[in-house]
């Protein structure tokens, strides 16, 4: 057999496993794979300004696609700045596939000119990692490394090629299926586990739907499946930040997003329930609030194809280990053939219509300022001219108000940072949804400060021609920092001013980009309006109201019925405990 | 504020693994990332072409932290089975001990009468010292360690505990 060298060896993996796209940056230490690239057009390489911005980026395309997002970048540092969007993927298990140079294995521990220890340094932040020493292990281990980021829980796996390795040549054949000897997620239920779950569903009186993010990664069929099972059995839906999309907002079934920043009847809904089923989320103490206050009179039921995720932070009645889609498959199978008929849940909406009347997402309307939330909805009723739209943000207040008044119908169209809380995330993320998506509209809803966390990224949107739309919700502050110094340090605002801001509409322009500033809320529409039609990239720097906080809200060490609905039921200060907590 | 101490119980936990590197750097490393107690650990392979490890860990924390802690080794790639010994029935748990005592006369008598009482073997001896190999639970080892410490104990070293369920079945 024909020998080829490591960096071939790479190349013909990627393009075997049906890789199209590449985010890297390169570097000493890969220019033989950058080399090996220059051959194959096939794969399409979007240079970064910063490898973080890679990483989003992969992150961001796959999250929209449903394919692996691959990054490519050198060693030391280049290994480094992708740690962040290593670690994001791991807690929003996200599939990704990082390639980083390493110096050859000779200088390997010499302190060496741009050596950093990779796989020591992203063993607990990857879902697995490999140091390659032998290009002979190469393509078994590509092919592996995208078995496991795709399989089972998605994560980011990390494959660690020193140079020399890259040079050296070994006979190449792609690899055959393979069974791996150790890693076999479990992806089928137990059946007596299902039965027992349909029964448990069939005979609740106050039922509810838990979903997250295990719904959006099982695939568009697992949506599917839950909004059957939801229909089938009547019964209220709530999501996390993670699974918004999996089910329409549009459905009267839909309580809207629960947890710190959702909504009242969502939240009320949660506490009184006598069933909880958690279809691929994790208890996160985000959704929870005081764990000791949380849904106490249910029982509950938990789909997740991550055992370690069930029993975790809140015990349940009945784990299901599976992946979402097949257990939703198999639940609706038993619904059906026990000819179970939806229960009269009527008492059960009606409490649920009584707190939806609080109407908890409403908000001051103002007619010399724009209300943020108003931003928003402003920006759901224009895009929905658009016939796809994806929406990624940054995090803080701005991505609470989009998560809030931006209504999902369909999965994969929210793409946003909600285990690590990466500032920076949803501008790259948002350059990867359009490489993968061209023909949709990508708007990256900001805010101030964290727009400028991998604002370097504009050039790269010029570079490739990408038409995402960054709408900044401006405010001059780290707004959700500002916003809980005022509620926890009696608005002792230490350094969440976000002083210096550039010209963001004039920075447009030096990249070659169109900036629309929108100042009042006579403008909002028509500046939207213009951001949605113009084409080529756009920046809207759109100056909000300074002060609006973010409710409805739980606060720290709160049960979820201790909501606080508007800034009067705040006190300003917090007990020690409450403060200690994130 | 004041951190609260939880309840805890020792469990010990026998991994089988696949032996490459940085596969013990990824059990340890789990503990700390995720604040587990490790009480000790050994790491050997166990088949003729040394592809497989076992690792058994001496563990404690609260019932629910144990059974994360299982979950959590289970997940990692590399780990093939996790067995809770100490949940799994009866079982076998040795640990093996060097220990290096020095003194002359009457406790030069007495530290080999202990020994005996404690099957420990002489492993060295010159004409003021002794070094023996003792093999037994952890207490037990705790136990002569202690009673040589009186005599003139100058320094221990310790495998951690190995251990197998009892019976025909593996772990």
């Amino acid at each position: 057999m024909a020998e080829k060298s490591g960096a071939d060896i790479l190349v013909e993996c990627l393009i075997d496993l049906g890789v199209e796209v590449v985010f890297g940056y390169p570097g000493g230490a890969v220019l033989p794979i950058y080399d090996a690239l220059f051959d194959h057009p096939k794969i399409r390489h979007v240079l970064v300004r910063h490898e973080q911005g890679a990483t989003h980026m992969a992150e961001g395309y796959a999250r929209s696609t449903g394919k692996p997002g691959v990054v490519l970048v050198t060693s030391g540092p280049g290994a480094t700045n992708a740690v962040t969007g290593i670690t994001d993927a791991l807690m929003d298990s996200i599939p990704m596939i990082v390639i980083t140079g390493q110096v050859p294995t000779q200088l390997i521990g010499t302190d060496a000119f741009q050596e950093a220890d990779t796989v020591g340094i992203t063993r607990h932040c990857s879902k697995h990692n490999y140091l390659v020493k032998d290009p002979a292990k190469l393509a078994s281990v590509v092919h592996e490394a995208f078995h496991i980021a795709t399989t089972g829980r998605p994560g980011p796996v990390v494959v660690d090629i020193p140079k020399n390795v890259q040079i050296a040549t070994a006979p190449y054949a792609k690899p055959l299926g393979f069974e791996h000897a150790s890693y076999k997620p479990q992806t089928q239920a137990d059946p007596s586990a299902i039965a027992q779950a349909v029964e448990m569903l069939a005979k609740a009186e106050r039922p509810i739907f838990y979903t997250g993010g295990g719904v959006i990664n099982s695939g568009t069929k697992a949506s599917a499946l839950l909004r059957e099972l939801a229909e089938l059995t009547g019964a209220p839906v709530t999501s996390t930040l993670m699974g918004l999309g999996a089910f329409p907002a549009s459905s009267p079934q839909w309580l809207g997003m629960l947890g710190m920043h959702g909504t009242y009847e969502a939240n009320w809904a949660m506490n009184k329930a006598d069933l909880i089923v958690c279809v691929g989320a994790r208890f996160d103490d985000r959704v929870t609030g005081r764990l000791d206050a949380f849904a106490p009179n249910s029982k509950k039921i938990h789909i997740d194809i991550d055992r370690s995720s069930i029993n975790k932070t809140v015990e349940v009645d009945l784990p299901i280990v599976a992946d979402v889609g097949n257990a939703l498959t198999d639940m609706i199978t038993g619904w059906k053939t026990h000819g179970h008929k939806a229960a009269d849940l009527s008492e059960w909406w009606a409490r649920i219509e009584g707190w939806r009347a609080r109407n908890s997402l409403a908000y001051p309307e103002s007619r010399e300022e724009i209300m943020p939330q108003e931003a928003i909805a402003e920006l759901y009723r224009a895009s929905k001219s658009a016939k796809d739209v994806i929406i990624t943000t940054e995090v803080g207040q701005h991505q609470m108000w989009a998560a809030q008044h931006f209504g999902f119908e369909a999965p994969n169209k929210w793409l946003t940072s909600g285990g690590l809380g990466t500032m920076g995330y949803g501008f790259p993320a948002a350059i990867g949804a359009q490489v993968g998506n061209p023909d949709s509209l990508v708007v990256c809803v900001a805010g101030d400060a964290s727009i400028q966390m991998n604002i370097q990224e504009m050039g790269t949107a010029t570079q490739y021609r990408l038409p995402v739309k960054v709408l900044i919700l401006n405010n001059e502050y780290m707004g959700m920092v500002r916003q809980w110094q005022e509620l926890t340090y009696e608005s002792r605002y230490s350094n969440s001013y976000s002083d210096s801001l550039p010209d963001f509409v004039k920075l447009a322009e030096a990249y070659g980009w169109t900036g629309i500033r929108i100042e009042g809320p006579q403008e909002l529409a028509a500046g939207i309006r213009q951001m949605i039609d113009t084409p080529g990239p756009v920046i809207v720097d759109c100056r909000v109201a300074k002060l609006s906080n973010c409710f409805p809200m739980i606060p720290s060490g709160a049960a979820h019925t201790d909501m606080l609905l508007d800034p009067n039921q705040i006190a300003g200060i917090m007990s020690d405990e409450a403060k200690a907590l994130v | 504020m004041h951190i609260q101490e939880e309840y805890s119980e020792r469990h010990v936990l026998s991994l089988t693994v696949t032996n490459e590197a940085g596969i013990l750097a990824r059990i340890a490393g789990l503990f700390t990332a995720r604040g587990y107690n490790i009480d000790s650990l050994t790491v050997a392979d166990i088949t003729p072409d040394h592809a497989i490890s076992r690792i058994t860990i001496v563990t404690n924390g609260p019932p629910k932290v144990i059974d994360q802690i299982i979950a959590q080794l289970d997940r990692l790639v590399p780990v093939h089975k996790v067995t809770d010994l100490t949940a799994n029935g009866p079982f076998v748990e040795r640990e093996l001990a060097l220990v290096k005592v020095s003194g002359t006369g009457e406790d030069r008598i007495e530290a080999l009468r202990l020994a005996d009482v404690f099957r420990a073997k002489v492993v060295d001896t010159t004409i003021e010292s002794f070094i023996f190999e003792i093999t037994g639970t952890t207490d037990k080892i705790d136990n002569f360690v202690g009673l040589m410490r009186q005599i003139g104990l100058v320094e221990v070293g310790r495998t951690g505990v190995v251990g197998l369920i009892r019976g025909k079945e593996p772990n």
